[in-house]
């Protein structure tokens, strides 16, 4: 198995061992998830890419502690998230898990400040404290200034900018981006992606979920999917090598 | 997540969408505000039979009794009876009632003839505009006088007639002695709706030579029980058969309305609390839209880590206000309506204390009830297909 960091005592801050995920589609098994090990240390910018259907999403989703898998074990920071009851998860999803999605995922009727709170308030940090660290988060991708606009009012641009404020308020160990840049045009995509980039460099974990191989090849190692199986796990130089 | 948040969270969504809000808190304004109001009437309507029956005298003891041809209650030692125990009855009369045709010239009507004796107008607080009223003498005599009410004056003798002046109960005729203040407007089978002669006379124009119905005014109210027991023994030395006597006071006959009376408040609070059950259901029914309506908004929640206790929250609270903010509406509304109609019926009608903090306490209750339902819908949703939903 591959790994950017490859000191092997050291602990991995994901550790996916043969994760199945099985769905019962009517009579026919289908099998999302077909036996994935992964480890992903801290500090690593990866790429889970693959096509629709791949089984990419049900691994985001394992990995985002949204789910659990069927049969294996995934230890998320040292904590067995593979068994957990749904409220666990949702602490887990809290303190641990940054979120970036494509759709931005922004409530419509709050304001940006009042976004960016919002994972602060279900960790139960106090309400001066809770501003305090949202106003800092919404000055790291520089829109401090829109944190009274709601939504609507700000570009797609803006906005994708707000739910990375949110995902990096609680300073969580992992930052999982499911497709960031699929509602974006090409230039405030590369704004984005860029910005990831100067996160992963300040010290960040970042999971980058896409099925575009050009956005995957912006982070440091590349892991590709298909048919529920990783195909490839390695750094994106061999990857690039491997598609050409 | 504090309930602070969550109750502005629900402030939030409900003036987001206020139309909304209204209509579904409109069912609970209704249902409070009826309950309130039918229960406040009812209430008015007991106060003014309570205080009616009160100035009917609450120290009144009335005794009927089915003399036989051995054993006979006597009017003579009824009166001696009474003043035996002067301490405790204050007065009696006999109360011989009959109809009979009344007729003045060529207008006639059946009329009720009370025959009564001399102390009956001071045990009921009777007051003459003219004339006096029925004395021992006229009773000793078996005069054929009588004492008339208002209501009779206007019906046949249409308007005006004086003292000494005639008519003629059942073909005999009778000398008007005395005259009533009017009491309660002159209408008919009302306190003006009355002819007295003394009962000596009645006795005999009815052909029977007993008296089966007698009325006492006990000293004090506190005495009527006593009073009571006093008669129970008296009545069953002469008549040895508790069955042939019945003894009722008026503070029984009043227990007895302020029952019934209760009773109806209560089936009509019931009636009106079925509202109440309608708006709950209503409530129900928009919180479960809302739930669908907001199905990625919860993802979103969850997906941040909100709990299930979290989204809970967030949906009985939103419910409970709603329905909290319409009870209050209801009961503002409830109370000036209550009023209004109150005066406008001459009751002194209040919403009582206990329907407001019923119709509150329910209308909260309601909201929270109602609310756990689609609330608990909400707080299962899996994060996943909540957030893949639009």
């Amino acid at each position: 198995m591959y790994a950017l960091n490859m000191e092997e005592e050291k602990e991995p801050l994901i550790n996916l061992i043969d994760i199945y995920k099985v769905y019962q589609m009517g009579n026919t098994e289908v099998r999302a998830n077909d036996g994935i090990n992964l480890k992903i240390y801290n500090g690593e910018f990866v790429a889970i890419v693959g096509k629709s259907g791949s089984g990419k999403s049900t691994i985001m989703n394992i990995i985002g502690a949204l789910d659990v898998p069927t049969e294996g074990q995934y230890i998320l920071k040292g904590q067995d998230v593979s068994t957990m009851k749904d409220d666990e998860l949702a602490a887990v999803r809290n303190k641990t898990i940054g979120f970036i999605f494509q759709q931005y995922n922004l409530l419509a009727r709050q304001n940006m400040l009042e976004n960016v709170e919002l994972p602060l308030l279900y960790a139960g940090i106090n309400k001066k404290e809770r501003k305090q660290m949202a106003l800092d988060a919404l000055e790291r991708v520089g829109i401090q200034d829109k944190w009274n606009n709601i939504p609507n009012q700000l570009s797609g641009g803006q906005q994708q900018r707000g739910s990375i404020a949110r995902a990096l308020a609680g300073n969580p160990s992992l930052i999982l981006a499911d497709e960031p840049t699929g509602a974006l045009d090409s230039r405030t995509s590369r704004e984005v992606l860029d910005f990831l980039k100067v996160l992963n460099s300040e010290g960040n974990t970042i999971v980058l979920i896409t099925h575009d191989n050009a956005i995957a090849e912006e982070a440091k190692r590349v892991v590709k999917i298909h048919d529920g199986k990783i195909i490839f796990d390695g750094p994106v130089e061999e990857y690039k090598r491997s598609r050409t | 997540m504090s309930i602070i948040q969550a109750f502005k969270l629900a402030g939030k969504s409900i003036i987001s969408s206020k139309m909304r809000s209204f209509l579904t808190m409109l069912g609970m304004i209704i249902g409070v505000f009826s309950v309130i109001t039918l229960v406040g009437l009812m209430n008015g309507v007991t106060n003014y039979v309570v205080s009616t029956f009160s100035d009917m005298g609450t120290n009144m003891i009335t005794v009927s009794v089915t003399n036989t041809d051995t054993r006979v209650v006597d009017v003579d030692e009824v009166y001696e009876f009474v003043k035996e125990n002067s301490s405790v009855f204050e007065a009696v009369t006999p109360q011989v009632t009959s109809n009979y045709t009344v007729k003045n010239g060529t207008t006639s009507e059946s009329e009720t003839v009370t025959g009564v004796g001399e102390d009956y107008m001071s045990i009921n607080s009777l007051a003459l505009a003219s004339g006096r009223f029925i004395q021992y003498a006229d009773i000793k005599n078996r005069y054929k006088g009588c004492v008339i009410g208002s209501f009779i004056v206007d019906e046949i003798f249409e308007g005006t007639v004086s003292v000494g002046e005639t008519l003629k109960i059942n073909g005999t005729v009778y000398t008007i002695i005395g005259i009533l203040e009017e009491q309660a407007d002159s209408e008919e089978n009302s306190e003006d709706d009355c002819i007295y002669i003394p009962y000596s006379t009645a006795v005999r124009m009815s052909y029977s030579s007993n008296i089966s119905s007698y009325a006492f005014a006990a000293a004090d109210a506190d005495y009527v029980d006593y009073g009571k027991e006093l008669l129970d023994d008296f009545l069953y030395t002469t008549l040895k058969n508790e069955d042939l006597y019945t003894i009722s006071t008026m503070a029984e006959l009043l227990e007895t309305v302020t029952e019934m009376t209760d009773m109806l408040s209560v089936i009509l609070g019931g009636i009106a609390s079925i509202s109440l059950l309608v708006a709950g259901i209503g409530i129900m029914n928009i919180m479960l839209v809302s739930v669908v309506e907001r199905t990625k908004e919860i993802g979103i929640r969850k997906s941040l880590g909100a709990k299930k206790r979290d989204i809970m929250w967030q949906f009985v609270i939103e419910a409970a206000s709603i329905s909290t903010i319409g009870g209050i509406l209801g009961i503002l509304l409830g109370w000036g309506t209550t009023r209004l109609l109150g005066n406008a019926f001459g009751l002194d009608a209040t919403p009582t204390v206990g329907s407001i903090i019923l119709a509150f306490g329910v209308s909260a209750g309601i909201g929270i009830g109602f609310g756990y339902m689609p609330a608990n819908k909400a707080a299962k949703l899996n994060p996943i297909d909540a957030l893949r939903s639009e």
